[in-house]
């Protein structure tokens, strides 16, 4: 054998000593086709978005920050997203807390899973028909003498709330009753045991193990609440009250066919998102983090 | 498990069922409203239509050329579903077997397509595919969706994959099957309810993908969704009892996909990823 053989192998053995051989190449393909087409295009937008038509290299930040109709979006999608995400974890603890109870959950999951498959156009339409002037909900509130003449929900910010609500709340609740079901119940049970009652249980027992959960499932909502896109167009105003971030961005693009100032507005969209990321992460380092098992230890 | 008998956790009990109920009430409300109207005659200021007609359905399907639209939107689906498993199977096995350098660097690029909402790098990644030709193709709606499938399948599996005993497949290679024939003929069959269940879920998350394939698609490679969109976006033109006929026609497609992966899959499962039922 030459010596250059003998150093390949070398070298091979190194590298599979190391992890690498034929079958860590397998990850090639999925990791070449995300560099490709998510990887290179972010960081493609980054640079195009300091490339503006006009102005410096700032100048797509500098016109968006001077121009009320366009930074305003930002406040008016973190007006709808923030209610929304909030009201949907308050709301799921509770009831996650009890849907653990459940002998078979089954059904009430599989009805909350339907809007977060059929997706934000369905609910839109749907809600188009529900919440309208002419609409049942409308209806059964002048029945009830709740109100006095037809109320209009569509077209304004409550459509797109409700449409939100609709489609994050179930996103929530799955997600937080998945960490709630992995805490294990004799903690609970010793808790009891002591004599506990239900609230000092959730207080001192349920909260600390679940607020990393939470956090994670705060951010996942707010961020998919944040890039609320369909329903703000068909269930809301997007002209005037719920003209959110992600139709200044699309209307930029691909309205305008200013590609430059499309990205700049995508950055600050991701921007917001990631703000908020790292606050509430850092806030979850204050609490308690550890096992949701237990045992003894 | 405890159980609370005061009265206090009693009140409390029914208002939680009380919430739980309003919300899947409007829920059901909603979606009937729709069936509804797509079957109405007329309906305007009263509480059901005044007549009942199917007729709609055949209008829907001539305006919007459901049947051509059908094809395209399984076309897409069928091939983002089969390349999503290629490539996630695969990147699934080698992330779950070895160790290697910036392992966690890549597990994080999978995890961002999933963590990012899609509108928000749909818009640079539009831009590029628009840039490279792609955009508006057939090609260009597929590679867009390949975005957050492929990481999704890679998560669900990585867990499938360390579930299985590596002596299985040590033994397998004693006897000389290389990489090839040790996928095809060892770990395929062991995999598949795990490849079925992670398929069948990238099959319902693709024909609801709306915010790519609206930015990535042209007039002859629009889904059902983005069809559906442009539908009620320009509502007024048509009927709207015909749009609600298309967003029926839409909501049975997706409904028997979703039930047929409900058989494999629990619902906590389409929302947080990689946790086997219990």
């Amino acid at each position: 054998m030459s010596a250059p053989a003998i150093a390949q192998i070398g070298f091979r053995q190194r590298l599979a000593a190391r992890g690498v051989d034929g079958v860590t190449l397998l990850i090639l393909p999925a990791l070449l086709l995300l560099l490709a087409v998510f990887v290179y295009p972010f960081l493609y937008g980054l640079w195009l978005s300091f490339a503006p038509k006009d102005g410096g290299v700032f100048g797509n930040y500098a016109a968006f920050f001077s121009d009320p109709y366009q930074y305003s979006t930002i406040w008016t999608t973190l007006a709808l997203a923030l209610p929304v995400t909030i009201i949907s974890l308050a709301v799921a603890v509770p009831i996650a807390m009890r849907v653990r109870l459940m002998r078979n959950p089954r059904l009430l999951t599989t009805i909350l899973v339907l809007p977060v498959t059929l997706g934000t156009v369905l609910v839109a339409q749907g809600l188009l028909n529900y919440l309208g002037p002419q609409g049942w909900f409308s209806r059964v509130l002048m029945l009830l003498h709740l109100s006095n003449g037809p109320v209009r929900l569509t077209h304004n910010y409550w459509g797109v709330f409700a449409s939100l609500l609709i489609t994050g709340f179930p996103f929530t609740f799955l997600l937080t009753l998945s960490y709630i079901t992995g805490i294990d119940p004799a903690l609970e049970q010793a808790a009891a045991t002591h004599g506990a009652n239900a609230w000092q249980r959730f207080r001192h027992i349920f909260l600390p193990l679940l607020v990393q959960g939470l956090a994670v499932s705060f951010l996942l909502s707010f961020v998919q609440s944040f890039a609320v896109f369909p329903s703000a167009v068909l269930l809301g105003a997007p002209a005037g009250p719920t003209r959110v971030i992600s139709v200044a961005a699309y209307q930029a693009a691909f309205e305008k066919y200013d590609y430059s100032m499309g990205s700049a507005i995508a950055m600050i969209m991701a921007a917001v998102q990631l703000v908020v990321v790292v606050v509430v992460l850092g806030v979850r380092t204050l609490f308690y983090r550890g096992s949701t098992a237990g045992g003894k230890g | 498990m405890i159980r609370d008998t005061t009265i206090g956790a009693k009140l409390w009990a029914t208002m939680i069922w009380v919430v739980v109920g309003f919300f899947v009430l409007n829920l059901l409300a909603m979606t009937a409203t729709v069936i509804i109207d797509s079957f109405a005659t007329q309906w305007l200021r009263t509480w059901l239509p005044v007549g009942w007609t199917p007729k709609w359905y055949l209008s829907a399907w001539s305006e919007f050329q459901l049947g051509q639209v059908l094809i395209v939107t399984f076309e897409i689906v069928l091939t983002v579903v089969v390349l999503a498993g290629l490539f996630g199977v695969t990147a699934a096995y080698a992330m779950a077997r070895r160790d290697f350098p910036a392992k966690r660097i890549v597990m994080l690029l999978f995890l961002l397509p999933l963590l990012v909402p899609p509108i928000t790098y749909g818009i640079p990644m539009a831009t590029v595919l628009y840039q490279s030709g792609l955009g508006g193709t057939f090609w260009g709606v597929v590679v867009a969706n390949l975005v957050p499938t492929v990481p999704f399948v890679i998560l669900v599996m990585i867990p499938f994959i360390e579930q299985i005993d590596p002596k299985i497949e040590a033994a397998a290679r004693v006897f000389g099957a290389g990489t090839f024939r040790l996928f095809i003929h060892v770990l395929l069959p062991m995999l598949l309810p795990g490849i079925l269940a992670a398929l069948l879920l990238v099959l319902v998350r693709t024909i609801a993908m709306f915010e790519l394939t609206f930015l990535a698609a042209g007039p002859t490679s629009q889904t059902l969704v983005v069809v559906l969109y442009y539908s009620v976006f320009a509502a007024g033109v048509r009927a709207v009892q015909s749009i609600d006929a298309m967003a029926v026609v839409y909501m049975v497609t997706t409904l028997i996909w979703l039930l047929i992966a409900l058989r494999f899959v629990n619902p906590t499962q389409i929302v947080a990823r990689g946790r086997r039922a219990t």
